[in-house]
């Protein structure tokens, strides 16, 4: 039993570690998508900000001068997609994977001219970091059975970008549904027409869509580089940007069945993990390649079957343009 | 790209210009993806060539690939311009090597890590299972709880080859030792993924490994690190990286690339170049496992005097190191 409730502990706290990004990255791409342009390059934003921070907190020995950079840089990133795609009615899906195959080779290119080390970044010292945080009578509730293993065990000791990534949903959620800018957003994702009658700017709402998208996406690439690891590699991003934005259409553009989808990619690429090599009663082992494909099995499943239709916002990809 | 490259040949003249002077030999480099500063494999094929052009004066021509479809042209660019002998480095290069060797049968090909076989090819292999039944042991000693870790890269032979060696190194140092082994993936990017080969550690720890070897390239980066923040141990892979956390890192596996490039050009300067495949063991000091400043306080004289004992008795042949390559399966 004890045994168990252990397992289940390290497993939770591996899907909200690998959760983290998705939720974030999610986010970024509900906030520009809901406005009206797809936004595929999140995860070329989000290796754009891993670097940047990663580097900057490397020179700086500061997390959080890291993160703002990481932020400003990955805004920046947004605001060329926005002028390709807003400002001059470029196709949304190429400006998209542009900037995915810009950030590649940038990153790489501007690693090797600042620290010659084939693209990475040298280890960032633990005041660069955003170490785990525990939380206040973590050590002192241990030892009570259940709540307290809860507590100490599960909800205390993530870092500080973990618990932003969970607030940034009902935060998310309320920006969306609750203010005036909210539903204007959602307006002009689905009319714009109707939204510049209004007297309203299109292009000025859909590029603060794309600001805080941006701001997203570079939480996300500074959790990846200098709290989930402590140097920049590579395509680090490995491709989550693109499992973000495929849990944001499973969560059918919504905030919380957004989060929830991330949390179910990350809990099967944690069970993923635990299950190579571990002996299963009656079966015996698992090839590693059956469940390293297991989450894309599933996905495909889930999407076929379960999730029922997904309907986009109704402007999505396509550049407003005047009447005259 | 066209004109990149244009570029890239014009420097090679003007480099061939200046040592042909010497009516010297031409060699020439194509380092892999990664680059020659990678602070691994690359780089020390760099460090060993850089040895060898201070000390004979002799410059050679490098090409840095950035993209798989580089690897044939840049080979074959360099044996176009005249280059005595062509070194490629890394596994990938293989099959491209081989092609153009075939082409040229007038220039010399060596290859580091490839299997290439042919009148003017050197393929250059190295016993990684020699070398990972070291620091198998050295974990397996090092282990309080009796369970230790391996993280390989990409799901291929050459990786279960390093984790084959070390499971029989971990045994025979502790016949109850419980050794743990995930790969990262079965794609390119396996070597390049540090979360993921954090959250592998993470894994390893929390089924209670205290010591982990990584045998993944980049993915490394992560597998040191998460090491380090759970106050356990680490095994670098390729060129010696103990300098990289000490106090965390346990010891490296080394792979002596310098020395094998710095030889293949020196053979060849030398005249006593053979077109013929070499394994590099713990014999020929081609693999072996570091110690040095950074880690000497983690290693016990104990654990010393075992793990040198048996490196000795594989040099003399009494202990047998089972390779994957050799049937493609470990026998444990």
């Amino acid at each position: 039993m004890e045994e168990a409730f252990v397992f289940i502990t390290l497993t939770a706290n591996a899907t909200v570690r690998v959760a983290t990004p998705l939720i974030l990255c999610a986010m970024a791409g509900l906030f520009s998508e809901r406005s009206g342009i797809i936004d595929i390059s999140l995860e070329g934003k989000m290796l754009g900000g891993a670097f940047i921070a990663a580097s900057v907190s490397y020179s700086t020995d500061s997390a959080w001068l890291g993160l703002m950079a990481a932020i400003l840089f990955s805004m920046m990133l947004a605001m060329l997609h926005g002028f390709a795609c807003i400002t001059h009615n470029g196709n949304q899906v190429v400006s998209g994977v542009a900037l995915n195959m810009l950030m590649s080779g940038l990153t790489v290119v501007m690693g090797i001219a600042w620290f010659s080390r084939g693209g990475q970044t040298p280890g960032v010292s633990p005041d660069g970091r955003f170490l785990p945080i525990n939380l206040p009578f973590a050590e002192a509730l241990s030892d009570v059975p259940i709540i307290g293993t809860l507590y100490s065990g599960f909800l205390s000791g993530h870092n500080a970008l973990v618990y932003l990534a969970f607030l940034a949903v009902p935060a998310t959620w309320w920006v969306v549904y609750r203010t005036r800018f909210g539903l204007r957003l959602r307006a002009v994702g689905e009319n714009p027409h109707a939204v510049d009658t209004a007297g309203i700017s299109v292009a000025w709402l859909r590029y603060r869509g794309l600001l805080i998208c941006g701001g997203l996406t570079g939480v996300a690439g500074t959790y990846l580089s200098i709290a989930q690891n402590a140097s920049f590699v590579r395509e680090m991003s490995a491709g989550q940007g693109y499992i973000a934005l495929a849990a944001m259409i499973f969560g059918k553009w919504r905030p919380v069945p957004a989060m929830l989808a991330c949390l179910m990619f990350g809990l099967l690429d944690a069970v993923a993990i635990r299950l190579q090599g571990v002996v299963v009663p009656g079966i015996g082992e698992v090839p590693v390649q059956l469940i390293q494909a297991l989450p894309y099995v599933l996905t495909v499943v889930l999407l076929a079957g379960f999730i029922g239709k997904s309907v986009a916002p109704k402007a999505i990809g396509v550049p407003y343009v005047k009447e005259r | 790209m066209k004109h990149f490259l244009k570029t890239a040949s014009a420097a090679a003249v003007l480099l061939a210009s200046f040592s042909a002077s010497a009516a010297d030999i031409k060699p020439s480099v194509v380092f892999d993806m990664g680059g020659k500063f990678d602070k691994s494999f690359n780089e020390g094929v760099y460090n060993g060539l850089e040895k060898f052009k201070s000390e004979t004066g002799i410059k050679y021509r490098e090409f840095e690939v950035t993209n798989e479809a580089q690897r044939e042209q840049a080979i074959r660019r360099m044996a176009k311009r005249g280059s005595d002998i062509v070194l490629g480095i890394g596994f990938a290069q293989n099959d491209a090597l081989a092609k153009v060797a075939g082409e040229y049968p007038n220039a010399k090909f060596a290859i580091i890590d490839g299997w290439a076989t042919g009148p003017n090819i050197q393929a250059i292999g190295f016993k990684e299972h020699e070398g990972s039944f070291l620091v198998g042991m050295v974990a397996a000693l090092k282990s309080k709880t009796g369970v230790v870790g391996f993280v390989g890269g990409m799901d291929i032979p050459l990786i279960r080859r390093f984790a084959c060696g070390y499971v029989q190194g971990a045994k025979h140092a502790n016949s109850g030792v419980k050794v743990i082994q995930n790969m990262t993936g079965t794609t390119p990017s396996a070597w390049n993924d540090p979360s993921r080969g954090g959250e592998l550690t993470k894994g390893q720890f929390a089924q209670g490994a205290d010591v982990v070897f990584a045998a993944a390239g980049g993915t490394g980066v992560g597998v040191y690190q998460a090491a380090k923040d759970a106050g356990k141990f680490a095994i670098g892979v390729d060129s010696n990286q103990n300098h990289l956390h000490p106090g965390t890192m346990l010891t490296s596996m080394i792979k002596r690339v310098d020395v094998a490039a710095y030889n293949t050009f020196m053979d060849v300067k030398k005249g006593t170049w053979e077109a013929k495949s070499r394994y590099l063991g713990l014999a020929e000091d081609g693999v072996g496992w570091a110690i040095d400043k950074h880690n000497r306080a983690l290693i016990s004289a104990d654990m010393e005097s075992k793990v040198e004992a048996a490196r000795m008795a594989i040099i003399a042949g009494k202990i047998k190191v089972h390779d994957y390559m050799n049937g493609n399966k470990c026998n444990m």
